[in-house]
């Protein structure tokens, strides 16, 4: 069975590594933090300004300084600090945050990634996301592995405007997790559990790279 | 010490004219100058340029001064949740320039800072490089992006003191220490204003010298744009 969103998420918090400082997007990424493994110290920067980044608020201790990136209300944790945007980005593009988890609407087997406008349709701009994908060292999208109409998110080239290019190193989705290889090609490292190759297959556009049995996920 | 202190928000946007650009700090609707937006909105003036990380929603921040047409360009990085905003890009009305957020925080810092342009990797290989030039840093293709600077620069703190200094709260911090020193006139609005004095030094966020004018607003809204929470 395809995963949702949550199951995505809970994979994604597979990848956590210790002691990192980790930027997750808006969406899916977000809810990786719920689902941090037990004895890895991770802290999560947003790029608005906070690290150390806590839970949401208990209803009616609700701040509207304190937010996270996508402008929802957040608590601070201890140890946390607070920066204006400069030195965020300091941050980001000085490579002191190791692993950025994204969204995406189109993924290219090179890694390039699209995830900001559809010309003549939707505009919300880039925001921190150009920045964040030109810097990290590991860059991980989450996301649904085809659109609402059913085509392929993992293209053999983005047909929308880039927000970066060659950088996406992991891919995420309901059905797969992914690498994507120097060479060029998603390289397929697990199924979604009673998820078949073939299916994986089907639903992607860009070149697929299967090698021997592949493993189901564990989740949980 | 040098008195920065103006009587109220009136006085302190004494000389905005049509046609100026003005930087305005924010993230979301978090530390927005929401008593001089209004002001900006009473007075009318048009055709204005207006640097902030987003465009506010449809009836609070800029976006109520969208809503009256009053504004030429936006230089932007984010501008979702903003129905006017996109009906205006989208017909031709309004003029946006959409840049990565972490260059428009060094832009308006390096604006500040006497620093005319400077090289990132944000946004090679995409729209944002077109026109730009491109050089090589460490094997790595960055590109060249210029400084900006504004008539006025417009930002919110939590507490100033007389001499102009400035600290923020929390994550309302974002762009305002940046934006307060690209002004060729920097505004700051307080949510409490006290003697010089009074502030530790040692806590300041944003020097005096880069701050003209200050005064504390009359009423903040501070209007929460999601409010997400969970169950005791």
């Amino acid at each position: 069975m395809a995963l949702d969103k949550i199951g995505i998420a809970k994979r994604i918090a597979q990848e956590l590594q210790d002691n990192t400082y980790v930027n997750l997007g808006i969406g899916i990424p977000t809810i990786v933090a719920n689902y941090i493994p037990e004895g890895i110290s991770v802290e999560f920067q947003s790029e608005n300004g906070i690290l150390g980044m806590g839970p949401f608020p208990f209803d009616g201790e609700e701040d509207a300084d304190l937010i996270n990136a996508g402008k929802q209300t957040i608590t601070a944790l201890d140890g946390a600090v607070y920066f204006d945007s400069a030195t965020s980005f300091a941050m980001i593009r000085g490579q002191h945050v190791q692993l950025t988890v994204l969204g995406a609407m189109e993924v290219a087997d090179n890694g390039d990634i699209a995830n900001w406008k559809i010309p003549g349709r939707m505009v919300k701009g880039m925001g921190g996301a150009m920045d964040l994908v030109a810097s990290a060292d590991n860059i991980i999208v989450a996301m649904m592995h085809t659109n609402k109409r059913g085509e392929s998110k993992l293209l053999k080239q983005c047909s929308l405007p880039l927000t970066g290019v060659g950088c996406v190193k992991k891919v995420v989705t309901n059905l797969a997790v992914l690498e994507v290889m120097p060479e060029g090609g998603f390289k397929l490292l697990e199924r979604a559990p009673g998820v078949s190759v073939e299916e994986i297959q089907k639903a992607t556009e860009g070149h697929l790279i299967v090698e021997g049995d592949i493993p189901e996920m564990d989740i949980n | 010490m040098i008195n920065k202190v103006v009587a109220n928000v009136e006085e302190a946007l004494d000389g905005v004219q049509d046609g100026m650009t003005f930087m305005l700090g924010g993230f979301g609707l978090c530390g927005i100058p929401e008593n001089s937006i209004a002001e900006l909105v009473k007075k009318g003036i048009n055709g204005i340029t207006c640097i902030s990380n987003n465009a506010g929603v449809d009836d609070f921040g800029l976006g109520l001064l969208l809503q009256q047409k009053q504004i030429k360009k936006m230089i932007s990085s984010y501008v979702g949740e903003n129905d006017e905003f996109e009906r205006q890009m989208l017909s031709g009305e309004l003029e946006v320039d959409l840049i990565p957020q972490g260059s428009l925080a060094e832009r308006c810092r390096a604006g500040g800072a006497g620093i005319p342009a400077f090289f990132t990797p944000a946004g090679y290989g995409t729209e944002v490089a077109e026109g730009k030039e491109i050089r090589e840093f460490n094997g790595k293709p960055h590109i060249l992006e210029s400084a900006l600077t504004a008539d006025f620069a417009i930002v919110k703190a939590w507490k100033g003191d007389t001499a102009g200094n400035l600290i923020y709260k929390a994550t309302a911090k974002n762009f305002n220490p940046m934006m307060a020193m690209a002004g060729k006139i920097t505004i700051a609005e307080v949510e409490e204003l006290v003697p010089a004095g009074e502030l530790d030094p040692n806590q300041i966020h944003t020097p005096g010298i880069f701050v003209q004018r200050i005064f504390q607003g009359e009423r903040f809204e501070k209007r929460i744009e999601q409010r997400t929470v969970r169950q005791k």
